[in-house]
């Protein structure tokens, strides 16, 4: 079959306007904040330029953007919003009603430290604080998933009316330009179709009462259904996923096994390191060393059971955070933990490592020296940090 | 009761007994005949309308979270101007959005704020009790001078509320936007009247509404009518509205009744009748004055 794409060099940012332009949403609702910027910036010139008609509402705070995309998508409008930082997190406070109401919102995240000290620069500090609000979260290692990851979120959020958190490493992904393949607007369109909802505001003659107050003989079942439905995301997810190949040729899952069939030794980590993590194990490899890596996509919800499964063979693992965790080891190594709990042998070895923060460039040298010491078996139960 | 009143909301709700709320929202929404979707904030009139399985609304309703009526109002806009453009919606529906005192005067004043200058089209009414009710009585910024509540009590040193209301009306106002008006649930048609206006505007409008809180302001539950006649005979209180910037005072008492007239009716005021506290009521109706006068020349200034 010959694919309709078109190859063009952009930035993260504007890999995700572009996709954002043929999902062609109702409503976008937004506030500045770096590294985000430049999608808003991107899409509000779009708009300029005659080629979308999306109704764009300026919010005067993330808190409004996130309530007025809110407010859109009870009305049965495709709404959709972009954040980073402080800003995600001043969007938290309804991050969990956007879930709740079971509203189909798609947020791209250009994922930034937090304050303070401020920095401006790439990390998972941001996204890592909403991952358990009920948001589907999915991880980018470069501009082609950026894309690709917001075209998948619309389609996956409107068949399953969860919202979806694309994210991109900011910086890293959001502004560096590579060449990737777009699809066609069409292919993009038919691929996605138009979102039909099942209640909404605007249906005059079937008032609906959204948000309701929940007592102690409901709120406890609203909250399971709730996570029922939200662990049918992952069978939803690939089967997206593969319908997407089809129009794209690119072949995505909940995470990627890189030279992992063979390998003794292994680093599960996610975002814009894993294409540096990747040359180092090339590197390695051609002097023989047994090392791979699993790149987590779907991160929330987590794939436990399979991620165990692909991590059986393995006997000594590190796994890399880019977020800093006070008190508590942070949150892929808790939940690769976990997950070797479905392991068929419980014969291994797992580090947790830190790195990346506040935009600190990760190199092949540091993922070397990971490798260097799960080979040398200095595993402890101590958090390192690779700066 | 009254089907007309009801069709909007449904007479089973768990408001306090004599509670003005459900008059306010049954009297706006009753001024109209447009289909209407209502934004509410987090407060004694949602927690009372929507307890799970059950609904007091018969329109379209929202509830998101304490401070962002408006911003979810600007949401329903933005998606009915949308559906609209691309065909996909005939009529638009009104917007109304209801916010209590906290909701709008202090945690939801920067999402208003927004709406107001990007002009979205919706109705804010904000039904003004004076305090955080839904959680049992604190200070707001809308609380009375010399108001006692559970945040800045009475007490031996102490006179309650130390600081002055905030004048809402001109914040809002200074938004530029071409319809506010300032009522109260005793005079509903005074209220009515104002809620045609409003819904009739074009872009955003307000409507600062007094509701005396039987539970709070600590009177008997069969007097919230004669509170707050009291509230607008002693001047506390002036209904007026502001069109196109030009201020027009709706009711002028015959004779200005003394602020302690109003004040003697509510618990919230009793520490202030102690010879000691003498002096913070005779400030109390020098600001009143004050404010009416200005509120005057207001009108004669246009
Ligand atoms: C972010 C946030 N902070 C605090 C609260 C707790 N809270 C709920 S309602 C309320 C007071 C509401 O006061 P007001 O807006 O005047 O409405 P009323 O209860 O008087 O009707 C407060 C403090 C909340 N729900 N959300
Ligand atoms: S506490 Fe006051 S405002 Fe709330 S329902 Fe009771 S009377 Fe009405
Ligand atoms: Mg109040």
């Amino acid at each position: 079959m010959i694919r309709n794409t078109k190859v063009k060099a952009m930035t993260g940012g504007y890999a995700m306007a572009e996709a954002l332009r043929q999902v062609h949403p109702d409503v976008m609702a937004v506030y500045p904040i770096t590294p985000q910027t430049p999608i808003i910036e991107t899409y509000a010139r779009m708009k300029a330029g005659g080629e979308v008609t999306t109704e764009i509402v300026q919010a005067e705070s993330e808190h409004s953007a996130m309530s007025a995309t809110v407010g859109a998508s009870a009305s049965g409008a495709r709404a959709v919003t972009a954040t980073s930082s402080q800003g995600l997190l001043y969007m938290t406070e309804i991050l969990p009603i956007a879930s709740g109401l079971r509203l189909p919102i798609v947020m791209c995240v250009s994922s930034r430290s937090l304050s303070a000290p401020l920095n401006i620069h790439g990390e998972h500090g941001d996204v890592m604080v909403a991952r358990n609000l009920g948001w589907v979260q999915i991880f980018s290692q470069n501009v082609q998933e950026a894309y690709d990851n917001v075209i998948i979120s619309t389609k996956l959020a409107e068949t399953m009316d969860i919202p979806v958190m694309p994210i991109m490493d900011g910086f890293h992904v959001s502004h560096t330009t590579e060449r990737i393949e777009v699809c066609t607007d069409r292919e993009v369109r038919r691929f996605i179709g138009t979102r039909s909802a099942k209640k909404t505001l605007l249906n005059l003659s079937d008032p609906v009462t959204f948000g309701p107050v929940a007592l102690q003989n409901s709120y406890f079942e609203f909250k399971i259904d709730q996570e029922k439905e939200f662990e049918n995301v992952k069978k939803e997810y690939k089967k997206i996923c593969a319908e997407y190949e089809k129009i794209s040729g690119r072949k995505y899952g909940m995470f990627e096994s890189y030279r992992l069939n063979d390998a003794k030794y292994a680093i599960v980590m996610m975002g814009a390191t894993v294409g540096t993590a990747k040359e180092a194990i090339d590197l390695l490899r051609a002097k023989g060393e047994k090392v791979g890596l699993l790149n987590m996509r779907l991160y929330r919800p987590f794939p436990y059971e399979e991620v165990g499964e692909e991590l059986a063979h393995i006997r000594k693992i590190a796994v890399l955070d880019r977020v800093m965790s006070f008190g508590a080891y942070p949150p892929l190594y808790q939940d690769v933990v976990s997950s070797m709990q479905h392991a068929a042998s419980r014969k291994y070895e797992i580090a947790s490592y830190i790195y990346g923060l506040g935009g600190r460039d990760t190199t092949q040298s540091h993922i070397k020296k990971v490798f260097k010491d799960l080979e040398e078996g200095e595993i402890s139960e101590k958090i390192k940090y690779s700066k | 009761m009254n089907k007309i009143l009801t069709d909007k909301l449904a007479p089973g709700h768990a408001t306090c007994a004599g509670c003005g709320i459900p008059a306010i929202v049954r009297t706006v929404l009753g001024a109209m005949d447009e289909p209407v979707i209502v934004s509410n904030a987090t407060g004694c009139l949602e927690v009372t309308t929507t307890i799970y399985p059950n609904t007091s609304w018969k329109v379209p309703y929202i509830h998101s979270a304490f401070g962002n009526a408006a911003a979810t109002a600007a949401g329903i806009d933005a998606a009915q101007k949308a559906l609209e453009k691309r065909g996909k919606l005939k009529k638009k529906a009104k917007i109304v959005a209801f916010g209590g005192d906290g909701g709008t005067y202090d945690i939801g004043l920067q999402a208003l704020s927004g709406a107001l200058e990007r002009g979205h089209d919706f109705l804010y009414v904000c039904y003004d009790n004076e305090g955080y009710m839904n959680t049992g009585g604190q200070r707001s910024g809308a609380t009375p001078y010399g108001a006692d509540t559970e945040t800045e009590p009475a007490g031996d040193l102490a006179f309650g509320k130390t600081r002055q209301r905030k004048d809402l009306m001109e914040i809002v106002k200074a938004h530029g936007i071409s319809y506010l008006a300032e009522a109260n649930v005793a005079y509903l048609q005074d209220l009515k009247k104002k809620a045609k206006k409003a819904l009739g505007t074009s872009g955003p409008s307000f409507l600062l509404v007094l509701q005396p809180c039987t539970n709070l302001w600590k009177f008997p539950t069969s007097q919230y009518v004669n509170v707050g006649k009291l509230a607008t005979e002693t001047n506390f209180w002036p209904l007026y509205e502001i069109e196109n910037g030009n201020y027009v005072i709706n009711y002028v008492p015959r004779e200005r009744k003394p602020i302690e007239e109003f004040l003697k009716t509510q618990g919230r005021f009793k520490h202030l009748f102690a010879e000691k506290n003498k002096k913070i009521i005779a400030a109390i109706q020098r600001t009143v004055d004050d404010n009416w006068k200005k509120l005057q020349k207001k009108v004669s200034d246009i």
